[in-house]
């Protein structure tokens, strides 16, 4: 618990995470905003509970930068190593900070979800935004989860590349343009897509389209390729933020600080 | 207190620390002299359990520092003024290194005043001067009211008055019966502030000794001889140990008392007998001189310059 504290008092004494989470917001619910104000009233591209939540890649990038940050910049304003000599267990202290980092990140992921869909009402008073199933309410109240998770993927590249340049290039490239690239090659890159991690946390959020009116696209939310089912793809995308971050503290262990 | 036992570290083909061992009294001040490069900071990192050692170990109170609880409690270091976040304050820094070890918060404000920052204990330590910065580094040291310090060249850079404030400063932790631990690549400063002294190059120990007993064994004596009859007396003397200068001889190995005797003994008369005490920064360069990492060719020049004047 300490750990925690020490990684709270770390995080918001400084102004970057204050920053990423008001422009996480901004472009997350503008984004909506933007999908969601231009929708028809009728007829095919209708405002849905899936189209409120299309700017969450985006926010989910901001996330990313952010958590990467908390990071990178201990690695290069020499803090690692004070705070590797204040708490020698580099274990402990990897893994508060991915916690505190990730609890901000659902934090700003919730509030962002709800904002969008909250703006959404107000813009389209006359669409069907009511989260009446399961998929309505996991399509906008597990935007969280995922930030939470995508945040420990980029504080494990953090640990793992320690430049902020490169940790926020490489994270920023993957996610927004890598997964969907390699569904160009040939032949076996929509087998591969199906298993990236970022398609299947789609997977999670979106599932089969329920929580757009069982459209595939179009009116704003993609649906994944992934073949997991929700539950599974949140398990699957939980278990690749686990392990990379696992990775990342048995490097950081081993390495001079 | 701090023991090093066949400390070594590696870096690809790069010996950086060789076959180190070396003790530092409890209740003293130690300096820990090497020229740049040789292997001071890292060896400091090691004892920190910062960089891991190829092998070898280093030891606090006969514990590695990963084994410490609360280390800040035992263990104070200043290693870098700078690995401060620049947009964080003084005291926010201060505080959560208090907090990670337990301490209460108002030993933030306490240290804050020892080191004289309370009135920017506010402001972003990235505007911090580097004598600030390196106050706000000591305050750090000072957290958890450790019994053992730990500074690397915490006088570079400084202007006078913050050089006499640092000197002043170790002093009184040592009088308070702390372990003080520190580096610098400055004789002179060293035999200021330290009362013993692990002298390293190249990675490897060259010597370790109270201050006094390395300044005297290192500064070869010399004796300077003005005498309108030189030649008679040059011929008393044995002759390797003879020096020509401008208006007179430099007699080593004889000690002025000998010569004196015998300029009296033979009615020779002398216009100046005078001992000459070498520089402490000539010392070191004598007992350095082959294990210096980066050669300049300079340095011979930067020997004569020393020397003292004839």
């Amino acid at each position: 618990m300490t750990l925690l504290a020490v990684e709270r008092m770390k995080l918001f004494t400084t102004r970057s995470p204050w920053w990423c989470a008001l422009i996480a917001l901004g472009v997350t619910i503008g984004f909506s905003a933007l999908i969601v104000g231009n929708a028809d009233n009728t007829g095919e591209f209708i405002a849905t509970v899936a189209s409120t939540q299309f700017g969450y890649s985006f926010g989910m990038a901001v996330i990313m930068v952010l958590a990467a940050l908390a990071v990178t910049t201990e690695y290069r304003f020499g803090t690692i190593r004070t705070t590797f000599q204040a708490v020698p267990n580099r274990s402990a202290v990897l893994v508060a900070k991915a916690t505190v980092v990730a609890l901000m990140a659902l934090v700003i992921g919730e509030l962002s979800a709800f904002g969008s869909w909250g703006l959404a009402n107000l813009l389209k008073p006359t669409a069907d935004l009511a989260l009446n199933s399961s998929a309505d309410w996991i399509n906008v109240a597990g935007v969280g989860v995922v930030y939470a998770l995508a945040a420990v993927i980029a504080v494990a590249v953090g640990i793992l590349l320690r430049h902020s340049a490169g940790a926020i290039a490489l994270l920023l490239i993957y996610a927004l343009a890598v997964e969907d690239l390699i569904r160009l090659i040939p032949g076996i890159g929509d087998d591969i897509h199906e298993w990236l991690p970022f398609n299947v946390a789609n997977k999670f959020l979106t599932g089969d389209g329920l929580s757009n009116m069982g459209r595939a696209s179009d009116a704003g939310a993609r649906t994944s390729t992934a073949v997991l089912s929700q539950g599974w793809s949140l398990a699957y995308f939980a278990a690749v933020a686990v392990a990379l971050l696992a990775i990342a503290v048995g490097t950081a262990r081993k390495r001079d600080a | 207190m701090i023991e090093a036992r066949g400390l070594t570290k590696r870096y690809g083909k790069t010996l950086a620390v060789n076959d180190l061992s070396f003790d530092v009294a409890p209740g003293e001040v130690t300096g820990f002299l090497g020229p740049n490069g040789a292997g001071k900071s890292t060896t400091m990192r090691m004892i920190l359990g910062l960089d891991n050692p190829t092998s070898g170990q280093v030891t606090i109170g006969g514990k590695r520092y990963a084994e410490l609880k609360n280390p800040l409690r035992t263990v104070g270091a200043l290693l870098d003024a700078k690995w401060v976040h620049p947009n964080r304050s003084a005291r926010a820094h201060l505080a959560w290194m208090a907090k990670s070890n337990h301490l209460p918060a108002r030993r933030v404000d306490d240290v804050l005043e020892i080191v004289g920052l309370t009135s920017v204990a506010g402001k972003r330590a990235g505007g911090f001067s580097l004598g600030m910065s390196q106050r706000l580094g000591i305050a750090a040291a000072l957290l958890g009211d450790p019994e053992v310090l730990l500074f690397d060249e915490p006088v570079n850079g400084l202007d006078p008055e913050g050089i006499l404030w640092i000197r002043k400063f170790m002093h009184r932790l040592a009088d308070e019966g702390r372990t003080v631990f520190v580096s610098s690549h400055l004789l002179s400063e060293m035999a200021l502030t330290a009362s013993n002294l692990v002298v390293i190059g190249k990675g490897r120990l060259i010597s370790q000794s109270s201050t006094t007993e390395f300044v005297a064994r290192a500064s070869e004596n010399t004796v300077k001889v003005r005498s309108p009859q030189l030649d008679r007396l040059r011929s008393l003397l044995p002759a390797g140990d003879v020096t020509d200068t401008e208006d007179g001889i430099l007699v080593s190995g004889v000690d002025s008392e000998k010569i004196g005797e015998l300029a009296a003994g033979n009615g020779i008369v002398l216009h100046e007998l005078s001992p000459q005490t070498g520089s402490l920064e000539q010392a070191f360069m004598q007992i350095t001189g082959d294990s210096v990492e980066y050669h300049t060719g300079l340095e011979t020049e930067a020997a004569h310059a020393l020397e003292p004047a004839n």
